[in-house]
């Protein structure tokens, strides 16, 4: 059943409850939902799933199917700083595999993973479109563009002194 | 916005809304805006990664601060194409086509352009080979043999107001169509215009809606594929990002003639920037009396609702595309039946690709004459093309269906940078082939494509040069394509992994005798049994390569070389003792300290330590350090 242990949590689960209500008429709509508590959760843990589940009368089984079939979906927390490595066409004949080789070694951790603390994690992603300026990664959404590994330590700088500064 | 009542209304609102736009075209103000400039700032995806959105804010304050309010406008836009140049602003009645500009820029622009009437030199684009300044986009070669029929508007008009759009006659070719035609009608001005899906294989668009009409039923559906997947394409992404009523229209009209009162618009939730535009137009659009109840009074009701994908490319592929709208895991089904007799819910149902959809709205604006007056005999129109990789000027194109690779790529992309030689240009993404430099002079068109073994798939145009290897790039593909197999169907799920291997094999130095054979064996059975589009066409990139780079295959697997540099087990780093100064840059910048050797000495490397990573290669200020 859900965790509603504390305030925090509450919290969310109204904001989903809100979600469901807002698609639970419209059919199809899962992934919709889906998008969106991932939104508010970071993730899609098995409790978030299985109340999603009773809500929507969906059964666990098929959410699982779908959480687990889209790459967009995770059911593992990721780090608060999310360096996603763009590793499409256009970027990799510009060197993008360098690029995430860079990456990995300044934070520690390898591709898919979460540094310890919590802070930072490491994807790769398809092709965000801003073939221009390849190779490119994205921190959180923030573009980084006209890549060398060279400047990959610097930008790492920066979200340690954002988090420093916290 | 008023909600409008019929095409003839529709029709004066465009006039009005034009008439406030003069200065775009080049004109005088009018009174129904009084503005003497008006400043183009693109806001798609590739501008807006650079920053664009702070340029506009900056320039957005600083005329405030001027009090020129009333004198400039500032507009934000969809995608020019020049995306390397990014970010980028035009101001018009000049045209003025100002590169790169940055907010600190910004003050220069005001106080010159808008307070001085000078231009500011250093933010023009110098045509490349001369020192000449391009006055305007029409001076300028990347734009010289374009022609621009999908993304018509895309950089004219502001994506997030529909009077714009309106004012570049947006729902005319619906108001048309509600009009003055019925489904036959439709279906044969499609067929008349010659328009094949841009979305891959090209299926004749006209024979797509015939079929749907053709079937009975309660509901019907119209989907709009905006799952564009293929990595470095682009095309859909900036369709919808600088003119999403285009594409609305079309559905609109494809609703009409098949009778569905309901379309889906499934779109990459990478795109959040085109789904927040796409969201802003149907709201507008319902508003305005274009999507929702009695549509331009003519009685025929048709919405839309927009179905986000999750990043699984398999779902580009039609009845995947459509389970995962219903909202499951998007595996395919075998075809037939097709979704023209059961697709959406099991009801008949089409589906089109948004440049499709942007060119249909242009077809029932213009006729089909006009359409089909462009192109090549059995492709008519334009195609877009994302063009990217080692190629100067990045960004997207469009041009009549039939023009030469060559132009693209030299006329149009200004050829390779840092004077390499061209190798290939992928097109077709995962599905598609490499042409070498020897078919550079193919007309491309989609049969074109198909006969030197690639296919045209969405517009993905990826330039490499000499320094690309070939098997490297078949790995990648096939890579990609193993990654995102579904897994439904055993032909596609363990045949690329057998490929993969294989293809691993080779390029670490453990390529055997027969394993072109293997490849070649596998490629085939693969694309004859898989399910769906995805696996029968995973094997192409290799069957590309195999076709015109065979020699660099047997070179990995019979000298275990790699001989554009780039497969790492393959080659070693190696100092020429003739040409080191011994400058010791290398081995100061060498991130293993795999480089030693004393000043004014030659250098050497311990291949032992090495890793290959071309830090030394890339530094070296006299060309001494090789691959070999």
């Amino acid at each position: 059943m859900a965790c509603t242990c504390n305030a925090h949590n509450q919290e969310k689960y109204q904001q989903l409850d809100a979600v469901i209500a807002e698609y639970i008429d419209q059919p199809g709509s899962l992934i919709n939902v889906l998008h969106k508590a991932q939104g508010i959760f970071g993730y899609l843990p098995e409790e978030v799933q299985a109340y999603i589940a009773e809500k929507m009368d969906i059964p666990l089984s098929e959410i699982y199917g779908v959480v687990t079939f889209y790459a967009l979906f995770t059911t593992e927390p990721k780090g608060k700083y999310n360096f996603n490595v763009c590793l499409g066409t256009a970027c990799y004949v510009k060197g993008s595999g360098k690029i995430l080789e860079r990456v990995e070694k300044e934070l520690g951790i390898k591709l898919n993973e979460t540094s310890a603390d919590g802070l930072f994690s490491i994807e790769a992603c398809r092709c965000v479109g801003a073939c221009g300026l390849a190779p490119v990664m994205t921190v959180n959404g923030e573009v980084y563009g006209r890549l060398t590994p060279d400047k990959v330590p610097a930008i790492i700088q920066k979200y340690k002194d954002l988090e420093a500064n916290n | 916005m008023k909600r409008i009542e019929s095409l003839e209304e529709l029709k004066a609102l465009q006039v009005a809304e034009r008439a406030k736009m003069t200065v775009r075209d080049g004109l005088a103000p009018t009174e129904a805006n009084l503005a003497k400039h008006q400043v183009l700032i693109c806001a798609g995806t590739g501008c807006t990664s650079n920053k664009s959105a702070e340029v506009k804010k900056a320039l957005e304050e600083k005329i405030a601060q001027e009090g020129l309010q009333d004198e400039v406008q500032v507009v934000q836009t969809g995608c020019f194409g020049f995306c390397s140049l990014g970010p980028i602003m035009v101001v018009y009645p000049e045209g003025t086509f100002y590169n790169k500009v940055s907010a600190s820029d910004v003050d220069e622009i005001v106080e010159k352009h808008f307070k001085n009437g000078e231009l500011v030199e250093r933010l023009l684009y110098t045509i490349p080979g001369t020192k000449e300044h391009a006055k305007d986009m029409s001076h300028i070669p990347f734009f010289q043999k374009q022609k621009r029929i999908a993304l018509r508007n895309c950089g004219s008009i502001d994506p997030e107001k529909i009077e714009e759009a309106i004012a570049h006659y947006a729902y005319q070719g619906l108001g048309r169509a509600l009009t003055e035609m019925d489904s036959q009608a439709i279906i044969q001005e499609l067929l008349d215009s010659g328009i094949r899906g841009r979305g891959g294989a090209g299926f004749p668009t006209g024979l797509k809606w015939k079929f749907a009409t053709g079937y009975s039923a309660d509901q019907k559906y119209v989907v709009c594929n905006a799952d564009e997947g293929d990595p470095g394409a682009f095309m859909d992404r900036s369709v919808l990002e600088g003119d999403p009523h285009s594409v609305i229209e079309a559905m609109a009209i494809g609703g009409y003639c098949i009778g569905a009162s309901q379309g889906y618009v499934y779109i990459r939730a990478e795109y959040p920037i085109a789904v927040h535009r796409l969201e802003i137009a149907i709201k507008q659009a319902r508003e305005a009396g274009l999507l929702g109840k009695n549509i331009l009074g003519t009685g025929f009701d048709f919405d839309i609702d927009i179905r986000l994908g999750a990043g699984a490319f398999v779902c580009g592929e039609e009845t995947a595309l459509l389970t995962s709208v219903e909202g499951k895991r998007g595996e395919p089904r075998p075809r037939p039946p097709f979704p023209a007799e059961k697709g959406l819910w099991g009801k008949p149902t089409f589906v089109n690709n948004v440049e499709t959809l942007a060119s249909i709205s242009y077809i029932f604006l213009k006729g089909a004459q006009e359409f089909a007056s462009v192109g090549t005999e059995k492709s008519k129109g334009t195609k877009v093309f994302a063009m990217s990789g080692k190629i100067n000027n990045i960004g997207l194109v469009e041009v009549p269906m039939g023009t030469t690779l060559r132009e693209i790529i030299y006329d149009i992309g200004g050829g390779i940078p840092n004077g390499k030689a061209f190798k290939a240009a992928q097109t077709g993404g995962p599905s598609g082939g490499c042409l070498p430099a020897s078919l550079l002079d193919t007309e491309i068109d989609f049969d074109s494509l198909v006969k030197a073994g690639s296919m045209m798939g969405s517009g993905g145009l990826i330039v490499m040069d000499e320094t690309d290897c070939m098997v490297d790039i078949a790995k990648f593909f096939v890579e990609f394509t193993q990654d995102e197999s579904c897994g439904k169907c055993p032909p596609c799920r363990i045949g690329t992994k057998r490929i993969l291997e294989i293809l691993t094999k080779i390029t670490e130095g453990k390529g055997e005798e027969g394993d072109i054979e293997k490849l070649e064996s596998l490629a085939k059975n693969i694309s004859t049994s898989a399910l769906c589009a995805l696996g029968q066409t995973a094997p192409n990139p290799v069957l590309a390569t195999l076709k015109f780079f065979r020699d660099e295959y047997e070179a990995h697997i019979k000298d275990k070389k790699c001989p554009a540099g780039k497969c790492k087990s393959l080659f070693t780093m190696v100092i020429d003792p003739e040409k080191c100064k011994g400058c010791t840059l290398c081995a100061r910048n060498c991130p293993v300290g795999a480089i030693t050797g004393s000043v004014k000495n030659p250098h050497s490397i311990d291949p032992e330590k090495c890793i290959k990573c071309g830090v030394c290669l890339d530094n070296c200020k006299f060309g001494a350090i090789y691959k070999k």
